[in-house]
């Protein structure tokens, strides 16, 4: 099994950017209906039942409706940067998943093609800085509208992006360490190879990975830049028909991006645990199942019901999450700014960095001890265990819980 | 008077963590998810319990001949509240008084039955139905005719089990 020749590898890539995108459109489309249901069925109604059945159709009913709705513009707006805004927001949504892959290669007549539409050597690194322009969508639109609450909603969206950048980006550094390598190939096969998921030796990580997402793709408990009940939905207040439509996308696959991205670097991808039959990465132009002791490559043997079964797989890890957020968003009440900002950068800086520093320290030590394999797996996850119990107990004492400590300022002031 | 300002205490920040609260939101959000008990009702299918004592659109009681039971008094235009009914009464050969013309102004009502309890005759009723939704508004003013061929029931206007409300 070889790698494909120039002209074909074009024809697939251009022909995969093809299905990628119609997939995550479908996906989207199908992602607002889900966050209709879900919540719907969590305030113990039934939520669109009409068109088609079970409401099936009602994705495309809207996008129909949103087709024909009137386009309006602000008098006072910017006309360029308000037309520009919501193509900005939605473009990095859309190619960010570019470089995720998504099942196992699949082997065809003329080589063996990728199941990603571009595996990037800078993998991670393209993510984040795709992830970062979606800030200027949003600012822009705020600012554009020309009206105070939408440019609010712009200023907070920016300022709250910004700050989760950062926990984002160190919450990362644990698991290029661990993988050494930033393609997200790369980083599913060391998982494979490890037979560890990253969620396990890297828990903490995993957990504020989760928290940054939240806070990227601006869902409840952290969507101030939209604050309904105190900016009218932000920086969109002044958008209808397909613009707003475009910013409803593109949150939609900032989401489904963000999980598939955790289900990628946290859940091993597309691998099916407890299988090794679809362990395969590429070595000097081999497609090779793994390494014997004496370092030689063992052929990886592609089959097209292979990239089925870990395709169905990744689907499901990347549902998961997407139910996650959508669990989460109608569980919980919004944050009040001081909160967002203290919590990203009082609280989850700091701890992220001594945790990035942890594990170097443990993959140092275990590397130097030469452990390797499941012991090396066992080791991390039981210090990133300790450290991820640590730190729920540190930010969670009981004293929490209870609201405001009684009697702790003097009447008179109160 | 000195103007006061009240002074908020809440926890501070660093002292609030939300995560057992979180899961513990999640762990109900999710037992409402999987319940299969919902409030939805799906109304054409379905139809909501309406209360015997629910005041909807009116009816016009007949005689058994056909003829509307209203003896013309005045009444119920004199004691609504919304200046919703008009009528004009008329003497038949006979002396019997009878109504010309009774329109009811349906957007006009608001529904609170004291036609129904101040009519004499028990002629007009407000009734256990809620489905008058129409093209056009002129189609909103009913009358007699139209008052007469309503065929829900008319609403009690106490409960007969225990007719004064004890």
């Amino acid at each position: 099994m070889t790698q494909l020749s120039p002209t074909v590898f074009l024809v697939f890539t251009a022909i995969k950017v093809i299905v990628v995108f119609t997939a995550i459109l479908l996906a989207v489309a199908y992602m607002t209906l889900a966050e209709r249901k879900v919540s719907a069925f969590i305030q113990d109604r039934l939520g669109p039942n009409r068109v088609g059945p079970f409401g099936l159709l009602q994705p495309i009913a809207d996008g129909i409706k949103n087709v024909l709705k009137e386009e309006t513009m602000p008098a006072t707006a910017n006309r360029f940067f308000f037309v520009l805004a919501p193509a900005l927001s939605i473009v990095p949504a859309l190619v960010t998943f570019a470089v995720i892959p998504v099942a196992a290669p699949l082997p065809t007549p003329w080589g063996v093609v990728d199941m990603v539409v571009a595996d990037l050597p800078i993998g991670i690194l393209y993510v984040l800085a795709f992830s970062s322009l979606g800030v200027y969508g949003l600012f822009l639109a705020g600012w554009s509208s020309n009206n105070k609450y939408s440019f609010l909603g712009g200023v907070r969206s920016s300022a709250q992006m910004v700050s989760y950048e950062v926990a984002l980006g160190l919450s990362l550094i644990p698991v290029l360490i661990l993988a050494g390598n930033v393609t997200l190939t790369e980083i599913v096969h060391q998982q494979q190879s490890l037979g560890f998921w990253y969620a396990l030796p890297l828990s903490l990580s995993f957990l504020f990975f989760v928290i940054s997402s939240f806070a990227e793709t601006n869902r409840l408990p952290f969507d101030l830049p939209e604050a309904e009940s105190e900016l009218i939905t932000g920086y969109h207040t002044e958008y209808s028909a397909m613009k707003f439509s475009m910013f409803f996308i593109a949150e939609y696959a900032h989401v489904l991006t963000a999980s598939a991205l955790m289900a990628t670097l946290f859940l091993g991808g597309w691998s099916v645990p407890f299988w090794s039959g679809d362990d395969m990465f590429w070595r000097a132009g081999v497609l090779v199942a793994g390494l014997t002791e004496s370092g030689q490559p063992i052929l990886a043997s592609p089959a097209w019901w292979k990239t089925l079964v870990t395709f169905v797989a990744f689907a499901v890890k990347t549902s998961f999450f997407v139910f996650l957020f959508i669990w989460v968003r109608w569980t919980l009440p919004r944050f009040r700014y001081d909160q967002v900002m203290h919590l990203g950068w009082k609280v989850m800086l700091p701890v992220a960095l001594a945790y990035v520093i942890l594990v170097a320290g443990t993959v140092l030590v275990l590397d130097q001890l030469g452990v390797e394999g499941f012991l090396f797996g066992s080791a991390l996850t039981a210090v990133s265990g300790i450290a991820t119990a640590g730190f729920i107990f540190f930010v969670d004492r009981d004293r929490i819980l209870r609201g405001a400590p009684r009697g702790r300022l003097p009447v008179s002031s109160r | 008077m000195a103007v006061t300002v009240k002074v908020m205490h809440r926890p501070e920040a660093g002292e609030t963590s939300y995560l057992r609260a979180t899961l513990k939101g999640m762990a109900l959000t999710f037992k409402h998810l999987v319940n299969p008990k919902k409030v939805t009702i799906e109304y054409p299918e379905e139809r909501p319990f309406l209360s015997p004592r629910w005041r909807g659109t009116h009816v016009m009681e007949t005689h058994a001949d056909g003829r509307p039971k209203c003896v013309a008094c005045g009444l119920c235009p004199t004691v609504c509240p919304a200046n919703c009914i008009r009528l004009v009464g008329g003497e038949d050969d006979m002396g019997n008084r009878y109504p010309i013309v009774y329109e009811i102004d349906e957007f006009r009502c608001i529904f609170c039955g004291m036609c129904q309890e101040v009519c004499p005759v028990e002629a007009i009723h407000v009734g256990v139905h809620f489905e008058n939704a129409e093209y056009t508004r002129d189609r909103f003013v009913y009358d007699l005719d139209r008052l007469m061929e309503q065929d829900h029931p008319s609403t009690l206007l106490w409960d007969p089990s225990d007719p004064l409300s004890e």
